[in-house]
């Protein structure tokens, strides 16, 4: 078992940054430009029309638990290259222009949070850094966190996005999959719940591992969330795509998921199923 | 034995001293007379050419190399391997929800005498058999099934041996509308907690998530010329280096090799094949790998299962090269 002495680092709401540039932001849904910080305020969900932009895992874990509850875990866990791989270019270089671009240590942020009280276990996942894709460092902070939430005895929370197992550690990203998948065994075994959370994109190597092993899963709207990628897909097969395939709402209709929910109503809806799975109590009225 | 067919690029060499062999061989043969001084000299000249040459190949095999060894088609696959180290297999088919995978076999055997749950990748040997098993790409109820032998197996005590040959889950409309995600993902973490010894070997290819669906084992093991890796060398090179060609250097860069899986933890015992590669001793190579899974099988047996599983979630907890600052803070 590895437990290290929390770091801590608060992470404020309403911090905001990145993805709509500028003063105004098109909605590919009405294809209208709408007010940017008025998406910013809004969890990157464009209010009219729903559309979901994706939001950093800082951000998200703003919103998500309760003011000031969230303390950050394993942050000084960061990606080796443990393969010496160059391909057009080194590794390393890749590594720290990742960390610049995205302010962040790693492609997934852990810790312990309140939502609406109730202690869990998180993982967040962000796509900027390296495409969210999973390696070892990303493997052991998912797998610490799910261990803390064990070693607690409080719910485990995932929230993914993922380009898939990373490449450039090779067959180390693999054994992630299995590493954190035997994690969420000890997890089950103990009875303690687990809520996956898909968000776009979700796939490879993730999908076929912790983010699909939920025991409620959970994803964000329009999410496309698959095993293999589209163009695999078409290419191996030369079959058409059907409209809307790997989407949540392909998902939700052949049965693989259990319900697509709003960012705006992800903290309530979380704290509802928890509730029911792990208070087994109905929660006083807010 | 055999004669070896030399058929991959690196081996033109090799070819063309067997063509120059079998030509003297049968103008000597025609002749009618015993070969002369000259052409019996001129034969072990080559003869002698042809093992260096062999020596030299063989000594020095590129990653890539080693890939197409992996996929040669005439390279023993699982259901060989049964076959030749089990006896009295009864395959059991079905996921009991779909339908029933050609790619991922499985069943009852007796290895040395005692019964085992085999579960097997298996690609197919003539163009009918290659379709009807999908070239080794199982989809969804393929692991279903799989699953459901393990729970068998745990069920009334068997050791699980699983064999690895696959060039990955198979990429379909079908296949993500089953949800082969989530039936890799459930093998995976049931596979940690399966009460029994397991042990899997590597027989040809080890292709990502479709290898790992039967491969989260208490042993795994590799034969010299398997490899094992995160994605196509192909698929890499596709991605990274913009350019598919680049593969023998991505499958170098992704360090796939048997010995390379070896020094990183991840496989704990290679296999050695006859020179050349397993396709030109089956015999040999499967007598090889009876003894090793029997001294596994012996080493795990005698465990509690508390100690198996501890040992099992050590093993893959392990996995994986980080660094860690003390803070952190950013």
């Amino acid at each position: 078992m590895h437990f290290d002495k929390p770091t801590y680092k608060v992470v404020r709401r309403h911090k905001k940054k990145d993805i709509p540039q500028g003063t105004y932001t098109k909605d590919p849904i009405s294809g209208q430009p709408v007010f940017s910080k008025e998406i910013e305020d809004n969890q990157m969900v464009v209010p009219l029309s729903g559309h979901h932009f994706p939001i950093g895992a800082r951000e998200r874990l703003g919103w998500l638990c309760d003011q000031e509850s969230f303390v950050e875990t394993h942050a000084g866990v960061r990606s080796a290259d443990p393969l010496n791989f160059t391909d057009s270019q080194p590794y390393v270089t890749r590594l720290k222009r990742y960390a610049k671009d995205s302010g962040l240590p790693e492609a997934v942020i852990t810790g312990t949070g309140r939502i609406h009280g109730l202690e869990v276990s998180l993982a967040v996942m962000d796509f900027r850094f390296c495409g969210g894709t999973l390696g070892s460092a990303a493997g052991e902070k998912i797998t610490r966190a799910i261990e803390t939430a064990l070693a607690k005895r409080i719910p485990c929370i995932i929230f993914s996005t993922s380009g898939g197992a990373r490449m450039q550690e090779g067959i180390l990203s693999l054994m992630q999959m299995a590493k954190t998948s035997a994690a969420l065994q000890r997890l089950a075994a103990a009875g303690l719940p687990y809520i996956s959370v898909l968000t776009h994109p979700t796939t490879g190597g993730v999908s076929a591992s912790y983010a699909t092993l939920g025991d409620v899963i959970l994803a964000e709207p329009g999410a496309m969330i698959g095993f293999a990628g589209a163009r695999v897909i078409k290419e191996t097969t030369k079959q058409t795509l059907p409209a809307g395939f790997q989407t949540a709402e392909f998902l939700l209709k052949k049965g693989l998921i259990d319900q697509i929910v709003s960012r705006l109503e992800m903290r309530d809806r979380l704290h509802d199923l928890l509730a029911a799975l792990h208070l087994k109590k109905k929660p006083a009225a807010a | 034995m055999d004669k070896p067919v030399y058929t991959l690029e690196f081996e033109k060499p090799l070819r063309e001293l067997d063509a120059q062999l079998d030509q003297l061989r049968q103008e000597t043969l025609e002749s009618g007379a015993p070969p002369s001084p000259e052409t019996a000299a001129k034969l072990a000249s080559l003869e002698r050419r042809k093992e260096s040459a062999q020596r030299e190949i063989y000594g020095h095999l590129t990653a890539w190399q080693r890939v197409q060894i992996a996929r040669h088609p005439k390279r023993p696959y699982a259901l060989d391997y049964v076959s030749l180290i089990c006896e009295g297999f009864q395959e059991l088919h079905g996921d009991r929800q779909f339908g029933d995978d050609r790619a991922l076999v499985g069943g009852t055997a007796y290895f040395n005498g005692d019964a085992v749950m085999v579960v097997a990748q298996h690609k197919g040997r003539e163009t009918k058999e290659k379709i009807a098993r999908n070239f080794g790409m199982p989809q969804p109820e393929g692991y279903r099934k799989a699953l459901r032998l393990f729970r068998l197996a745990e069920k009334f005590g068997l050791p699980v041996l699983t064999f690895i040959d696959t060039p990955g889950a198979y990429p379909g409309i079908e296949s993500e509308s089953r949800h082969v995600s989530e039936a890799i993902a459930t093998n995976l973490r049931e596979m940690a907690g399966l009460r029994v010894p397991t042990i899997s070997v590597i027989v040809g290819e080890g292709g990502s998530g479709g290898a790992l669906g039967i491969g989260v084992t208490d042993r795994v093991l590799i034969f010299e010329n398997s490899y094992y890796s995160v994605i196509s060398p192909e698929g890499c090179a596709a991605i990274l280096w913009k350019d598919a060609a680049a593969a023998p250097k991505a499958a170098e860069a992704l360090k796939l090799t048997a010995g390379e899986l070896e020094k990183l933890g991840v496989v704990d015992e290679v296999i050695s094949e006859p020179q050349g590669g397993a396709h030109h001793d089956p015999v040999q190579t499967a007598a090889t790998l009876r003894y090793a899974l029997q001294k596994h099988l012996n080493d795990l047996r005698p465990l509690a299962v508390s100690q198996l599983l501890d040992a099992r979630y050590e093993r893959y907890r392990r996995l994986g090269v980080y660094e860690e600052t003390a803070a952190g803070l950013a």
